[in-house]
C-alpha cells in the first residue's frame, strides 16, 4: 500500500513539469527512471534474503519433504526408493519419537518459562536509573555470546555426579548427591538450566528495548495516582510489553522445539542417545541420530517435518490465543 | 556435492542459517583438496583426511615422506570426532567432491565402507611397496571388499592389555608384579570377574576395581570371532551367545559393585583417571597415551599393564584412497609408505598405536618398546602377543551402531542406573532394532 502512494506522488508531479517546459526527452527519461528505481529498487534491496531463502531454506524444505516420502540412506543418496507415507506414519508407533517429543515439551516448557520471568524482572532492574548500567547491560549479554559447545562443556563439569561443583554445593547445605546425567527429571532440569543461562540476557535486553519505549507519562501518572514500583511493573509495564512478550514467547518456542546443542554435549561421549535411557533426547537429537548415526535420511527427514508441522500448529495456535485474548 | 550439501541444510530443516555457517566453516579446511599445485611451483599437493588424533603428522610421517620426495607436499585436515568425520566422509564419497587424496576410516566403519563404496575407492593392493605378507591376516581381509580388491590399508589395531593400579593392588593384598597379576586371571574372563570380587573385599567400600562395564564388555566381545554378525552376514548379535555372554559378564561387574560406573571418554572418566577411582581399566594399546594425560604425573609408577585374560581387539583404523582424486596414484604410493611396517613401528614408538602389519613387531622400536610411565612395561611384548592371538573377526556394516547402543543404553542403563541385566539388555535390543530398520 505504502509503495503505491510513494511511487505516485513524484509521478504526478513529474507529468506536468515536462509539459510545461517543452517535452524535454532527456527529462523524460530522466523521470521515467526515476520512478522505475522507486518503483523496483525496494524490490533489488530485499532480494538477497529472498534468494538465499530460496537456496538454503526453501529448496532444502521442499527436498527434505521429497526425501521424506523415500527409503534414502547416507551411504547412497542417490539410490531413493518410494515408501509414501510411510516414514510419517511408523513415527506413529515410534516409541523414541513421543519420547522426544514428550522431552522436548518439558524441556522447553522448564526452560522457556522461568527464562522469559527471569529476563523481565532482569530488564525491569536494568531500566532503573544506576551507575555503569552500560557495563551490566553489556554482562547480561555476554552468556549469549559464547558458543553452545563450550557453556555446555562447563556445565557438564559443574553437574557432575562425582566431582561437580553443583553436588558439592548441594552436598554442603546437607542435600545428597544427585546424578545429573541419569535421573530423568534432573537430567532435563541441568539441560534446562544451560538454556536458561544463555538466553535470559538476550531477552532481557529485548525486554528492555521495549520497556524504554513506554511513556513516561504513563508511569508519571502512575505514581501521581499513588501506584508503588511493583503496582507500576504490573499494571504499567508489563501490559505495555504485551506484543515484546508475545514475540519473546514465539522466538523461545521455536528455540525450544530445535533444541539441539545442549542436549547433545550434555551426553558427553555417547553422541545423540540422550542419555542411556534416551531421558534428555529432543527431537533435533532424535533427528540427528537417525540422519547422522544411523544413516537414514528417509526417517530424518520425515521427522524433521515433522517438527515444522508442530511448529505451524503451535503457532496457529498461538495466533488464536492472541485473537481471543484480544 | 550442491545438492548434497543443500540436503545437509535441509535436514536440519528450520535453522538453515545457522547450519549454512556451520557448512562454511568446515570449508576453508577442505579447500586444500581442490588446491592442486601450489602457485606455480611443480610440488604436488596431497591432502590426507582424518579424524581425531590420528597421530602420522604427530610422529613426524609427513616431514619424513617430504623429505624423501621433495615433489610433494603433504596436508592433513582433522575432524575431532568420527561421529562427525564419518557422515562427510559418506556425503563426500557419494558426490564424488570435497574429499582429501588420503581418508582414514575407523575399523567400526570399514565393512560398512568395504560394501557400500569400494567401487568408489583405488584397489590398494597393487599400489607401489605393498606387501600382502607384512599385514596380519585379519587385518588385510577387513581392508579387501567382496570382489577382491584391497581398498584400505590398515594402520593400527587396539590389542588390549589390562591396566592395573600397583598402590590399589598392594593395599587390597593383591601381587603387583605384571607377571602375576596377569596369571591371576589368565584364559579366563570370570578369572578378571573373580578377582575383582577378591579385591572389592579387601579394598573396601568406595574402591571400584574397574571404571565401567561397558569397558569390560567392549574387551569382551573382542575377544570372540563372530559378535554381531554371523558368517553369512546377517545380524546375529540377538542370539549370539558370546555377545550376551559378555553382556552379562560385564553386567556382574556393575552388579557385584565393582564398577566405578563411568561412561568412557567423558570429562567424569578423565577426573577418574585422575582421582584413582578404579584399580583397573582394559585398555588397548592406543589408551595408554590416554591414561598417562590423564592420569598425570601423579599417576606414574602406580599405573602398569598386564596380559588381558584373553587376546581381544577394540579399535584400529584403515586409509582408503578415493578414485575421485586427481592425484589417486600419488595418494596410493603415499598410503603404502605410511602403512608400511617401518612407518607403523614408527607410529608406535611416537604415539602408541600398535602396528597392524605383523612385520613390524620384530623391529627393535616394537619388540624393545618400553612404556616408561608404565613401570617401564615391555608394551611391544605384551600387545604382540595379544595381537597374533586376536581371531580373524568377523564384522558387519552396522557393528558401530550395535557396539554403541549395547554400550550407551544397555550396559549403561545397568550400570548407571541400577537396572537388571535384562531390562538393560531389552533397551539396548529395542533401540539397535529401531536404529537398524531403514
Amino acid at each position: 500500500m505504502t509503495d503505491e502512494t510513494a511511487v505516485l506522488a513524484p509521478s504526478a508531479a513529474g507529468s506536468e513539469r515536462p509539459a510545461a517546459e517543452g517535452g524535454d526527452r532527456r527529462q523524460l527519461w530522466r523521470s521515467r527512471r526515476y520512478r522505475w528505481d522507486l518503483r523496483w529498487s525496494p524490490y533489488g534491496f530485499v532480494a538477497p534474503f529472498f534468494l538465499f531463502f530460496a537456496a538454503f531454506g526453501l529448496f532444502p524444505l521442499l527436498y527434505t519433504g521429497w526425501a521424506a516420502l523415500h527409503q534414502v540412506e547416507l551411504t547412497d543418496p542417490d539410490a531413493m526408493t518410494w515408501v509414501g507415507l510411510r516414514n510419517f506414519t511408523r513415527l506413529w508407533d515410534d516409541a523414541f519419537f513421543w519420547n522426544a517429543l514428550r522431552n522436548t515439551f518439558t524441556i522447553g516448557l522448564l526452560s522457556t518459562v522461568p527464562q522469559l520471568a527471569i529476563a523481565l524482572g532482569l530488564a525491569h532492574l536494568l531500566n532503573y536509573k544506576m551507575r555503569g548500567s552500560a557495563f551490566f547491560r553489556v554482562a547480561v549479554l555476554t552468556p549469549y555470546a559464547t558458543s553452545v559447545a563450550a557453556a555446555t562443556l562447563v556445565f557438564v563439569l559443574l553437574f557432575g555426579r562425582d566431582y561437580g561443583m553443583v553436588n558439592w554445593v548441594l552436598s554442603t547445605v546437607g542435600f545428597g548427591p544427585v546424578d545429573w546425567q541419569n535421573g530423568p527429571f534432573a537430567s532435563q532440569v541441568a539441560v534446562s538450566t544451560i538454556v536458561v543461562w544463555r538466553w535470559t540476557g538476550y531477552n532481557a535486553l529485548i525486554y528492555l528495548a521495549a520497556m524504554q519505549a513506554v511513556s513516561a507519562d504513563l508511569y508519571e501518572s502512575a505514581e501521581l495516582d499513588g501506584a508503588s514500583r511493583w503496582q507500576q511493573f504490573v499494571h504499567v509495564t508489563v501490559p505495555s510489553l504485551r506484543p515484546t512478550i508475545f514475540f519473546t514467547c514465539v522466538v523461545s518456542t521455536i528455540g525450544a522445539t530445535q533444541l539441539f546443542g545442549e542436549p547433545l554435549l550434555f551426553n558427553g561421549g555417547a553422541g545423540a542417545t540422550g542419555g542411556s535411557d534416551h531421558q534428555f533426547q529432543t527431537l533435533g537429537l532424535y533427528l540427528y541420530e537417525q540422519g547422522w548415526v544411523n544413516l537414514h535420511l528417509g526417517r530424518a527427514s520425515a521427522i524433521a517435518w515433522a517438527m515444522f508441522l508442530i511448529l505451524l500448529l503451535i503457532a496457529g495456535a498461538a495466533r488464536l490465543l492472541r485473537r481471543v485474548s484480544r | 556435492m550442491r545438492a548434497r550439501r543443500r540436503l545437509v541444510t535441509a535436514v536440519g530443516a528450520m535453522g538453515a542459517t545457522a547450519l549454512l555457517l556451520a557448512g562454511c566453516s568446515q570449508d576453508p579446511g577442505e579447500a586444500p583438496a581442490q588446491g592442486g599445485s601450489t602457485g606455480g611451483k611443480a610440488k604436488t599437493t596431497l591432502t590426507v583426511g582424518v579424524f581425531g588424533a590420528f597421530g602420522l603428522q604427530e610422529a613426524g610421517l609427513y616431514d619424513e615422506y617430504m623429505a624423501q620426495n621433495p615433489g610433494v607436499r603433504i596436508e592433513q585436515t582433522s575432524i575431532e570426532r568420527n561421529e562427525n568425520y564419518y557422515p562427510q566422509l559418506l556425503t563426500h564419497l557419494g558426490t564424488g567432491s570435497g574429499l582429501a587424496d588420503i581418508q582414514a576410516v575407523e575399523v567400526n566403519n570399514i565393512a560398512e565402507v568395504t560394501a557400500t563404496q569400494a567401487d568408489k575407492l583405488v584397489d590398494l593392493a597393487k599400489a607401489p611397496g605393498v606387501d600382502k605378507g607384512a599385514y596380519l591376516p585379519w587385518k588385510w581381509a577387513q581392508g579387501t571388499a567382496k570382489n577382491g580388491s584391497t581398498v584400505a590399508l590398515g594402520t593400527d589395531i587396539g590389542p588390549q592389555g589390562i591396566c592395573y593400579r600397583k598402590d590399589l593392588f598392594a593395599a587390597a593384598g593383591l601381587p603387583t608384579d605384571r607377571a602375576a597379576v596377569g596369571a591371576l586371571w589368565a584364559g579366563d574372563w570370570n578369572k578378571y570377574l573373580e578377582t575383582g570380587k577378591a579385591y572389592k573385599a579387601k579394598a573396601g567400600a568406595g574402591k571400584a576395581f574397574v571404571d565401567s562395564a561397558s569397558g569390560v564388555m567392549a574387551a569382551v566381545t573382542g575377544s570372540s570371532a563372530e559378535r554381531f554378525y554371523d558368517a553369512q552376514g546377517k545380524v546375529a548379535y540377538k542370539t549370539n551367545p558370546a555377545v550376551r555372554g559378555a553382556f552379562d559378564l560385564a553386567a556382574s561387574f556393575a552388579v557385584e559393585g565393582l564398577s566405578a560406573k563411568l561412561q568412557q571418554f567423558t570429562p567424569a572418566w578423565d577426573q577418574g583417571f585422575s582421582n584413582g577411582n578404579f584399580a583397573t581399566v582394559s585398555c588397548p594399546a592406543w589408551m595408554l597415551g590416554y591414561i598417562q594425560d590423564k592420569a598425570g604425573p601423579a599417576g606414574k609408577d602406580k599405573w602398569d599393564v598386564a596380559q588381558a585374560p584373553k587376546p581381544s581387539n577394540w579399535g584400529g583404523s584403515f586409509l582408503v584412497v578415493p578414485k575421485a582424486g586427481k592425484k589417486a596414484e600419488e595418494a596410493a604410493k603415499l598410503a603404502a609408505w605410511l602403512t608400511a611396517p617401518a612407518q607403523q613401528a614408527k607410529l608406535f614408538e611416537k604415539r602408541g598405536s600398535f602396528p597392524s602389519a605383523s612385520a613390524a613387531y620384530s623391529l627393535p622400536a616394537v619388540a624393545g618398546a618400553k612404556h616408561a610411565y608404565f613401570g617401564g612395561a615391555p608394551i611391544g611384548e605384551i600387545f604382540a602377543r595379544a595381537a597374533e592371538g586376536v581371531p580373524v573377526t568377523v564384522i558387519g556394516p552396522k557393528d558401530l551402531v550395535i557396539a554403541q547402543n549395547l554400550a550407551d543404553i544397555g550396559m549403561l542403563q545397568v550400570d548407571q542406573k541400577g537396572r537388571t541385566p535384562q531390562e538393560g539388555w531389552d533397551a539396548a535390543v529395542k533401540a539397535i532394532d529401531n536404529a537398524l530398520e531403514q
